[in-house]
């Protein structure tokens, strides 16, 4: 990198000064906290304790995974058509994508209780032709759903900017070149949206892995998940930060990890869209 | 016949958005021909192309392909390449991947693949770039990718959009030369497409000259140069002074108050007519030998020759001298028989041929516009 003009140092002050405050202190601090005591001498112990929580981790990942999989099922057929759209349409489907967006984040979980609670909606029409009501809320499966509908949005706008790019010459160049619709989807679309695909993973994946407000509203205390862990942890009092510290410092170790692997698989250098 | 004529086109019409793109247009393309469709921006030629190609389906009429129609064929099921107008390569693949995509496609052996990429990529000059990305090559480079790509599918026809209108001047006249001798050297049909008329000129065994969606005239270059069948043909290729004459009788025609000998026949006695008279037929000559007077009202040096308007009798000629006049001096025309080519009136008739406009700096402004169709 060349010199930067006194200029341009100064417009980026504000983010800097900003990102210092509230992302790089915060950090040094769930470091800190991570690898002492409550007296504040150093020790490994928080670290050694975290194999407590394996299972929750195990299960957050699961889920996240399981979550973000079919997300992406569902995302990548939706940005193909919405590709295939006139321009009026794709305007007005990507506003319907967006609407839930808009929207309070627990309002939107919230609601999925009156759906699936054993007094639901789903059970109240399962009863009333007859049906034998199905156990929903506080299942797995619950909790996978509401990762799906929170954060598909997320999924379909990365997937569809990138695909919606792709100039249609290539299409045509490929068909002239002998590729039929399923080759040029093979050969020309997958490759060239991958980018999007990675950004869209990327987040899903990570706010999911760490999502406690879903599992708790719609996993019932049977999903205990990472995120509900640490929660729980820093409420109970100042003598669990140094805990809680180390497990979040261990998840985001674990992201990190997660998307390092993937933007290596995805072996895309140019890497513009990634997170 | 079918092995003659590679593509027919029959009486095709196309129409986007209630517009008619192509009006009854019809066409047979030899087998083995280089011909170039030519035309200005939204004259329907790179419509043709498509159809050809496969992209597009006529609202009526047919396309024949060695004597089978062709109509509602995919084009991934034709035996034609396109070179497209931004080459439309593939930027996650390499240039060995690009060239061997079609091949992949159609699951050619990996030893044949690479045999065929090496002999395709020496073709076009760029042997050891198989690695590079697209990315990282240059405007022509790109376009050797894009030509490779193509021709290595074997196609019986090959369709160029363009193709060279994203290159400099210098370069371009290069990938002319060596367009031309691949041609030569693969023996198949190239059927290109320009708005650049010198382009379509030096390269192809036949023009066809397209307006309004509708074949202008079809012909070798040299027919369509001296033998300009309308007013548009003749303003198109090449500077024209196209003046209204009546003709007198077989070869006598009448134009600007003077009786001149010609080499045409077959018009009507009387027959109201197009004349045309290339600039650089036009002689100069003193006032007292001229069959026609007029004066000097414009003057470009271009090097080789001067560019002078003449006005007579408030037509303005065009004409090109090595003989040095200046603005004012009167002048007089000399005209021999076989400078002057007689065309039917037309539609165009009276549009084009007077330079009372004419701007140099018009002119090359509206060479340099790329088309965008």
């Amino acid at each position: 990198m060349n010199k930067k003009s006194f200029g341009s140092r100064l417009v980026a002050a504000p983010y800097l000064v900003w990102a210092s405050i509230f992302v790089i202190v915060p950090l040094v601090m769930m470091a800190y906290f991570a690898f002492t005591d409550s007296s504040g001498v150093f020790t490994l112990s928080n670290i050694t304790q975290i194999g407590k929580y394996k299972k929750a981790f195990l299960v957050s990942i699961l889920y996240a995974v399981a979550a973000t999989a079919i997300t992406l099922l569902i995302s990548y057929p939706m940005a193909y058509f919405m590709t295939k759209m006139k321009v009026s349409s794709q305007r007005m489907v990507m506003i319907i994508v967006m609407l839930p967006m808009w929207m309070n984040f627990l309002i939107r979980t919230y609601s999925w209780i009156s759906i699936l609670a054993n007094t639901g909606i789903i059970n109240t029409f399962l009863k009333s032709i007859g049906l034998k009501p199905l156990h929903l809320i506080n299942t797995p499966g619950a909790v996978i759903l509401g990762m799906v509908y929170d954060f598909i949005p997320y999924m379909i706008l990365p997937i569809y900017s990138v695909m919606s790019k792709i100039d249609n010459s290539l299409l045509e160049a490929a068909a002239d070149l002998g590729s039929n619709a399923f080759s040029r989807l093979r050969r020309v679309i997958i490759p060239l949206s991958m980018p999007g695909v990675i950004s869209g993973i990327t987040m899903v994946f990570v706010p999911s892995v760490s999502t406690f407000y879903i599992s708790q509203k719609l996993g019932g205390n049977k999903n205990w998940l990472i995120g509900d862990a640490i929660e729980y942890l820093f409420g109970a009092g100042p003598e669990y930060y140094n805990v809680a510290s180390a497990i979040s410092l261990i998840l985001m170790i674990l992201i990190l990890l997660c998307l390092a692997v993937m933007s290596r698989f995805s072996g895309d250098e140019e890497g513009g869209v990634i997170v | 016949m079918a092995k003659e004529n590679i593509v027919e086109l029959k009486d095709i019409c196309v129409s986007f958005d209630g517009e008619r793109v192509l009006d009854g247009l019809s066409l047979k393309i030899k087998d083995k021909e280089f011909i170039t469709f030519l035309g200005a921006s939204g004259c329907g030629k790179t419509t043709t192309l498509r159809l050809i190609a496969g992209f597009l389906d006529p609202d009526s009429g047919d396309v024949i392909f060695e004597g089978k129609r062709f109509n509602g064929v995919p084009a991934y099921k034709r035996q034609v390449n396109t070179i497209f107008q931004r080459y439309a390569l593939f930027e996650h693949l390499n240039v060995f991947e690009n060239v061997a995509f079609g091949l992949r496609v159609k699951k050619m052996p990996e030893s044949e693949i690479k045999k065929t990429v090496s002999d395709m990529l020496s073709l076009v000059n760029l042997q050891g770039f198989e690695k590079r990305r697209i990315a990282t090559l240059s405007g022509g480079q790109q376009q050797r990718v894009a030509i490779a790509r193509a021709i290595a599918n074997k196609p019986k026809v090959l369709l160029l959009d363009e193709p060279l209108a994203a290159l400099d001047l210098k370069l371009r006249k290069d990938m002319q030369k060596e367009l031309r001798n691949i041609q030569c050297t693969l023996g198949i049909t190239f059927i290109f497409v320009t708005h650049d008329q010198e382009e379509a000129l030096t390269m192809s065994d036949r023009v066809v000259v397209m307006d309004k969606g509708k074949i202008q005239q079809v012909g070798t270059p040299k027919d369509i140069y001296n033998e300009p069948k309308n007013a548009f043909v003749a303003d198109f290729i090449g500077e024209s002074n196209i003046i209204d004459g009546v003709m007198k009788k077989d070869f006598v025609v009448d134009f600007s108050g003077h009786i001149f000998k010609c080499l045409d026949e077959g018009f009507g006695s009387d027959e109201a007519v197009d004349v045309v008279v290339r600039p650089e037929d036009v002689d100069i000559v003193p006032v007292e030998k001229g069959m026609l007077t007029g004066t000097v009202t414009s003057v470009a040096f271009l090097g080789v020759h001067y560019e002078i308007i003449v006005d007579i009798g408030g037509f303005k000629w065009m004409i090109q001298t090595t003989d040095e006049c200046f603005v004012g001096d009167t002048v007089g025309l000399y005209i021999e028989p076989d400078a002057i080519h007689i065309m039917k009136k037309s539609e165009y008739s009276g549009l084009y041929g007077d330079y009372s406009s004419y701007s140099e700096e018009m002119d090359h402004l509206s060479d340099n516009t790329q088309e965008e169709e």
